[in-house]
């Protein structure tokens, strides 16, 4: 604590010196500086931008776990990295893909496209969006500060209790867990709400709830998802906290705790989770599928239907990661046939999908070749998962590489190719130039092959008796070829990514520039310049049907009809304040995983003093003038 | 380590099993080479494994089909309506909104298919979850502990560990109770799973048909070592299995040369204050390790080495090493001499 104190000090002084006390130009210039722009923009399209790097940055960590992972089981008997190593390589891949990875890549795109889609100007609340995208930041990067300080987490991504406690799993690891993972959940949480009042608020006059595309439909029921599934994670972490940092008896069985708990609490925000991770990406493939088809989506109204119903059933069913826990046949089997009932939507959303092709005109853009391609794996993760639900046989897939193979099907297969999907759809509106095409392919060819090498070999695996989360397996079980086979893809998968880094790369420096509608699109963000400006409607659009800017352009518009004069346009002004908080948050964090309360609770305070002045900070945006605007596009 | 299964008499004949087992899922015969099966899931040797495998047969069937349908509808779709060159400035095709009847179609032929894969899901659950009956049954008390299981046989008064015998035929119902976190107990080729949960009982039922060595792992991640939490089911026909029990009870723990002798004095001073050792003339045993009676006839040390005197003694030496984390520290301060005696005694415990 004294040390600590002492660092501030020091730290003030050095700031007082470097000022010149309160130095307004020192001010001046940092508030010009590019990064000082990033830090406290409120802009939804910088933000969606942020999330795409921050996402991406953690893909790469996560993604070298993972291979790390693969080159240790490749040959049997493995010596490469074993014992606690390799349990912490296991727990942060997974935690680093669910958490930091899919969803934030996701949210990327959902607040870039969203407001488009539904024609407004901005989302509901700028202040929060940067908030949550800063506590998503800190608390991954507390998370994965844990492999510099030593002793990441160890006790797998679901954390089972009582592994996960002190008695088993002493030092700081789970605690990175714990902290890490309120911190970005709060974030996530704080999104999910400004999705959810931005699409019931803001959508642009005559855009019906039935008139929404569909990425901002699934984006909808994820949001709503995630209202409903992350307050029990934070509740659970909570109890582990306290059971960690404060000896408290929730889930250790020694003080008469339940370490079923854990488990019942941990599903029943992680079954929904997987919705929230591939909904959203359901909604990519539908816009997609349509635009690159000159086809208007195939039964849209039972698309729609198929979306809620997902998202409802996903709630009810959590137990079906928990039949081998013992909680006898008439649960097991209660919640057996509502897993199956979930096969039911997917199958028709799948159809649909095929059938939104059928009779169309179908471009193979690389965009459309993962959509494409996308349709065949989810379908394999798809079944696989039902066969998961047939309690008896469940009893010999569970924990085994059977479910290791489904899951990666439905989330690399669902998540992942709806995230390249909707990126090489979107990036020309995101960033104003186009990806390149033929290095797109290779990408898209070369990634897709090496995934299946990884996974499809992993089925068999299961079957023939190999155990999940193992760092290595004997000889003379016929899982040699296998595992190496699965291995090899992992190396084809990397060589994908590495081809898609350097076409970001390449775009970024040297990319053709790209039109207002580059793909003949068919809703509303179309309609606007690639990258739209700050303020993306100049005026709020008229929407008269589903696939607004293909009904206009189909009547012969180039424009869409607009609902309001023009005027001045009201912008929330950039603040630092999500910044500050989420730093303070970062501190309490820390503090906490190393159980120095005082540290701990001193950021709270900064916490507290954020808010404070965030609830009497009096500034009410300001206001572009149109005619301004227009002299500066003409100059 | 060796493959160990393979000079097994039961593998050649299981071998056949197997690929009759396979016929019905052409899918998987296709990726397989042929080797030792004695860990797999397709290879059952007792009711309840063969109950799962069958329903596990029946759904890949029933899924086969359903991707087989996908796959054909989107390879016409992808290949028939893609845009050729020359094509991109055609007339646009015609916005279809939906066809109701098709939408029924796709959703009631999953609903039956559901219905189809449920009926066998729930009977199998239930009878599964019956109680066996009582006479017959064989009932083993199974503990586990950080990397290593102890089983006890209440009826018998034997304990063992990591190697369970159990008699062909009969019903073999498992108590499970953990000692630390939670495991899951697994013997693929017997039927799974079921977790083991610290401060419950579980219960699982299995039986093997024929005899045999049948493999079983822990599958819930239990820390730095879960994967080397190996433990082997050894099913004996009937009398041999009553044999078994008979020399367990009268278990021969009196060294037969001079080393042994010294050896035994070695074990009582290093080892004795965790393992037992029953009839060895030890008053003190210790319960935190696993139980050492009849150690010679054990197939493996520690679940993971096969048992000769050569790994006992890499064992000794370096147990972190081969099974890093476990809680037997390292006895790399004895000399040669003392290692070789302790081993000689070991491999001497019948």
């Amino acid at each position: 604590m004294a040390t600590l104190v002492i660092l501030i000090v020091v730290a003030l002084f050095l700031t007082a010196i470097l000022t010149g006390g309160y130095n307004e130009r020192y001010l001046e210039r940092v508030r010009q500086n590019w990064l000082w722009e990033w830090i406290t923009t409120v802009d939804h399209k910088k933000i969606g931008i942020l999330y795409l790097m921050a996402g991406g940055f953690f893909f790469t960590v996560g993604g070298l776990e993972a291979l790390l992972i693969r080159i240790q089981l490749m040959f049997p008997n493995g010596k490469f990295i074993i014992g606690d190593t390799f349990n912490q390589l296991l727990s942060m891949h997974g935690t680093t893909m669910i958490f930091l990875v899919s969803l934030p890549l996701l949210f990327g795109l959902m607040n870039v496209i969203v407001p488009l889609q539904i024609g407004a100007r901005d989302v509901a609340f700028p202040f929060i969006n940067s908030l949550g995208f800063w506590l998503y930041f800190v608390g991954g990067l507390t998370l994965n500060l844990s492999w510099i300080f030593g002793g990441a987490p160890d006790a797998g991504w679901t954390s089972y209790a009582t592994l996960a406690l002190n008695e088993f799993s002493p030092g700081p690891g789970v605690n990175y867990y714990v902290l890490g993972l309120q911190i970005a959940g709060f974030g996530t949480l704080m999104s999910g709400i400004n999705f959810l009042v931005t699409i019931i608020n803001m959508r642009a006059p005559g855009m019906s709830y039935l008139r929404m595309p569909l990425f901002t439909w699934t984006s909808f029921v994820t949001s709503a998802l995630i209202l409903f599934a992350f307050p029990p994670l934070t509740a659970g972490m909570f109890m582990m906290m306290f059971d960690r940092l404060f000896e408290t008896s929730f889930f250790a069985t020694s003080g008469g705790g339940n370490s079923v708990i854990w488990q019942h609490i941990f599903w029943i925000f992680g079954h929904p989770e997987v919705y929230i991770l591939v909904l959203p990406a359901f909604g990519v493939f539908s816009d997609v599928i349509s635009t690159f088809s000159r086809k208007r989506l195939f039964g849209y109204h039972s698309m729609v239907f198929a979306v809620v119903l997902i998202g409802f059933l996903g709630f009810m069913v959590w137990v079906h990661h928990m039949f081998t826990v013992g909680l006898g046949a008439i649960a097991n089997t209660i919640f057996a046939i509502a897993t199956m009932a979930i096969a039911v939507p997917t199958g028709i959303k799948v159809f649909n999908w095929l059938f939104t092709m059928w009779g169309g005109r179908i471009r193979f853009t690389t965009a459309m070749l993962f959509a494409a391609g996308f349709i065949v794996v989810f379908v394999m993760g798809g079944v696989t998962g039902v066969m998961l639900s047939v309690v008896p046989a469940d009893l010999q897939f569970h924990d085994s590489y059977f479910v290791v193979a489904h899951f990666h099907y439905v989330l690399i297969g669902g998540t992942i190719l709806g995230f390249f999907a909707g990126l090489y759809y979107w990036w020309p509106k995101i960033f104003g130039s186009l990806l390149d095409e033929k290095w797109g392919r290779w990408h898209f060819w070369i990634f897709y092959l090496g995934m299946h090498l990884t996974f499809f070999p992993q089925h068999f695996l299961g079957l023939f008796g190999m155990p999940r989360r193992v760092f290595t397996y004997e000889a003379g079980y016929n899982l040699e070829m296998n595992n190496l086979l699965s291995s090899l893809g992992a190396f084809l998968m990397t060589a994908g990514m590495l081809i898609f880094l350097f076409n970001v790369v390449r775009t970024l420096t040297k990319g053709k520039k790209a039109p207002g509608d580059p793909w003949d699109g068919r809703s509303l963000e179309w309609s606007i310049p690639s990258p739209p400006p700050v303020y993306n409607f100049l005026q709020t659009p008229k929407v008269r049907g589903l696939d607004p800017w293909w009904l206009e352009k189909r009547e012969g518009n180039d424009q869409m009809p607009v609902a309001e004069p023009l005027g001045p346009i009201h912008m929330p002004s950039p603040n630092h304040l999500p910044f500050l908080m989420s730093l303070s948050f970062f501190v309490s964090g820390i503090g906490f995983v190393f159980h120095s309360l005082a540290v701990g609770f001193m950021g709270l305070v900064g916490v507290v003093i954020t808010l404070y002045m965030r609830s009497f900070e009096e500034d009410h945006g300001y206001h572009l003038i149109p005619e301004e605007l227009e002299k500066e596009a003409k100059s | 380590m060796k493959k160990q299964g393979r000079q097994n008499a039961v593998v050649s004949s299981r071998k056949n099993k197997y690929r009759r087992g396979l016929s019905g899922l052409a899918l998987i015969a296709l990726s397989t080479g042929c080797a030792n099966q004695s860990i797999s899931v397709l290879d059952p040797a007792g009711p309840v494994g063969r109950e799962q495998l069958s329903l596990i047969k029946l759904s890949t069937g029933i899924m086969t089909f359903v991707v087989l349908v996908v796959a054909i509808l989107y390879l016409y779709v992808v290949i028939r309506y893609r845009e050729r060159p020359g094509q991109e400035n055609d007339q646009i095709p015609e916005q279809v909104e939906g066809n109701k009847k098709l939408e029924v179609l796709w959703t009631v032929v999953p609903i039956l298919l559901l219905v189809i894969l449920a009926i066998p899901t729930i009977a199998t659950t239930f009878h599964q979850a019956k109680k066996p009956e009582e006479a017959n049954t064989v009932r083993v008390h199974v503990t586990a502990y950080q990397y290593w299981w102890a089983f006890d046989y209440p009826e018998l008064d034997i304990t063992t560990a990591n190697e369970v015998h159990i008699p062909v035929g009969r019903p073999i119902e498992l108590m499970m109770k953990s000692h630390d976190v939670i495991h899951a107990f697994w013997v693929p080729s017997l039927g799974g799973k079921q977790d083991v949960n610290p401060g419950r009982t579980d219960r699982l039922v299995l039986q093997a048909d024929k005899p045999g060595i049948f493999e079983g792992k822990c599958t819930e991640l239990c820390g730095a070592s879960h994967a080397l939490m190996n433990f082997r089911v050894i099913a004996h026909p009937a009398k041999e299995f009553d044999q078994w029990v008979a020399s367990q009870k009268n278990p021969v723990s009196t060294p037969t040369t001079k080393t042994g002798t010294d050896g035994q004095k070695w074990v009582g001073q290093n080892c004795i204050g965790c393992h037992a050792i029953e009839n060895a003339g030890y008053r003190i045993k210790g319960k935190t390790g696993p139980n050492l009676t009849a150690f010679s006839k054990r197939t493996r040390i520690a679940g993971v080495l096969d048992n000769n005197e050569q790994n006992l003694k890499a064992w000794l030496k370096d147990t972190q090493g081969i099974k890093p984390g476990n809680r037997m520290p390292a006895f790399d301060h004895l000399t040669n001499e003392q290692i070789d005696a302790i081993t000689q005694y070991l491999l001497q415990l019948k």
